[in-house]
């Protein structure tokens, strides 16, 4: 939605817009970056996302002055209005994600003299990241694209995502319980993959907003959970 | 504690409800012109209700047919149905300048009369037989400028020439002068358009108290004072009225693609 009487209102909106999409491929970069570093246990590529981190917070402090200063020039209304307030709200999660993937590569080099227990493990971690990307990147391609049904998809089906951390949590338990030399490294696992389920949680956040410019009032409903790592910590066979 | 909050959002609701002016299929044709188009709407009491849109809309036409003021235009024709409690006031046999007591008028230029600031306000009262002497009369100009929040800057000049008072004052000296009346509608026609933002402030702000007595309806070029000072908006457009509703609704989520290309300032 374009053409305001107004043209520097119009090219105010897109930059901001262009922002959020710059934040949102650091972000998507960042995750990647940080998981692999973790499973080919590169320290330099580790030590590269922590780098990037502060770009990422540069880059949302950029977008929340423009979005302060175009409220107070423009005084927007209606859409508009929702158009800023849902990149600021977009890119304190596509922030909280860096955060998230740095705390990943910071434990890459925690754990870098670290016994390696199994690739299993790894890979599920691996797994687990592929499908928390590609719902980031959905929901990124729709809030760029204003496209609610997209949205909605991501928001609906973060139980995926929880239901793997939760299985993954009951294998590290059972690798802690084999050889408690497991303990220091696949507590770091365990953090990397609640890390990368908190990053799901933010893409649904993220199709939340989208909800919310698009309709102008929040989703309405409970969204499925299948995430139960808060209540069950105990392995489920064992 | 909730039930309590109950309570209150039911009187809210309920005082929400209690209608004071409803107009219905109302049409106004200037010569060939057909400037209003079957506008019909409820103004609730004690609310101000915004009327918003462009230039040529129609609603300065609608806001004058509420106390019949387009009567004094020759070629204006108005038709349909508006009544005040009830109470038809395109009725024959209403009194037009009875009307105009009970619904007052402020507009766009404050527009003193060239008297005293306290002739000013004492004018309605006195030609309407209001007060029976000085000391009632007294009472009636004070109380008016009280709650129009001007006294405190008038008391010592009150017979000053109105048109001395800055442009802020001589506005709340004509809200003053509606009020005086004991209106039971205030009609607003841009009462800011020719203030600074401080003058402006404080004529919100007294809105505001006002319409805990009164039933306010004004017109308005800035959507942030609609936003700001309203409880319900309507969207005038070619002269129809497009929508109307709760004001926050009608500046966060409106209904009508043709309001908010308007409220974004996306109109060609």
């Amino acid at each position: 939605m374009s053409d305001h009487i107004a043209k520097a209102f119009d090219v105010d909106l897109h930059d901001l817009n262009r922002m959020v999409a710059e934040m949102g491929g650091l972000a998507e970069k960042e995750i990647s970056d940080s998981v692999q570093a973790l499973v080919r246990r590169d320290s330099d590529l580790a030590r590269k996302v922590i780098a990037t981190d502060p770009t990422i917070d540069a880059l949302q402090l950029e977008i929340e002055e423009k979005s302060t200063l175009t409220i107070a020039r423009r005084q927007p209304m209606a859409v508009d209005l929702r158009e800023i307030v849902g990149a600021l709200r977009v890119a304190n999660d596509l922030e909280r994600i860096g955060d998230l993937a740095k705390n990943i590569a910071k434990r890459v080099l925690a754990t870098a003299s670290e016994e390696f227990p199994s690739q299993k493990l790894i890979r599920g971690l691996e797994h687990m990241t592929s499908l928390v990307l590609s719902r980031l990147k959905q929901v990124l391609d729709a809030y760029a694209a204003r496209d609610l049904a997209s949205a909605l998809v991501v928001w609906k089906s973060d139980d995926e995502i929880d239901a793997m951390c939760t299985s993954l949590f009951r294998e590290l338990f059972t690798y802690m319980l084999e050889d408690p030399r497991n303990i220091t490294f696949c507590i770091h696992l365990m953090f990397c993959a609640k890390n990368i389920e908190r990053m799901g949680d933010h893409a649904t956040n993220i199709a939340e907003t989208v909800h919310y410019m698009i309709e102008g009032h929040p989703i309405t409903g409970p969204r499925p959970k299948g995430d139960t790592t808060t209540f069950e910590m105990a392995p489920a066979r064992g | 504690m909730d039930a309590l909050v109950d309570t209150e959002r039911n009187l809210t609701a309920a005082a929400a409800s209690q209608v004071k002016v409803v107009a219905r299929n109302v049409n106004v044709h200037y010569g060939d012109k057909h400037a209003l188009k079957d506008v019909s709407i409820d103004i609730p009491a004690n609310a101000v209700t915004a009327f918003i849109g462009p230039s040529g809309c129609g609603k300065s036409t609608f806001l004058r047919c509420i106390n019949r003021m387009n009567d004094t235009i020759p070629i204006a024709r108005v038709t349909g149905a508006i009544e005040i409690d009830g109470q038809d006031i395109y009725d024959r046999r209403l009194d037009v300048v009875q009307l105009r007591a009970r619904v007052g008028m402020v507009f766009q230029k404050p527009n003193p009369f060239p008297k005293s600031v306290y002739e000013n306000v004492a004018y309605g009262p006195r030609i309407h037989g209001m007060a029976g002497n000085k000391a009632d009369l007294d009472e009636v100009v004070i109380g008016s400028l009280k709650r129009a929040g001007l006294f405190e800057e008038v008391k010592d000049r009150l017979n000053d020439p109105g048109t001395g008072l800055s442009g802020g004052q001589q506005q709340r000296l004509c809200i003053a002068r509606a009020i005086a009346v004991g209106p039971e509608v205030i009609l607003m026609d841009e009462p800011c358009s020719a203030l600074d933002p401080i003058a402006t402030a404080k004529i919100e702000e007294l809105m505001d108290e006002l319409r805990e007595n009164f039933t306010i309806v004004i017109v308005t070029h800035s959507m942030q004072q609609a936003a700001r000072v309203s409880q319900r908006t309507a969207f005038f457009h070619l002269g129809v009225l497009v929508e109307e509703g709760p004001t926050e609704k009608i500046f966060t989520t409106p209904q009508d693609r043709r309001t908010q290309d308007y409220i974004t300032g996306r109109f060609g």
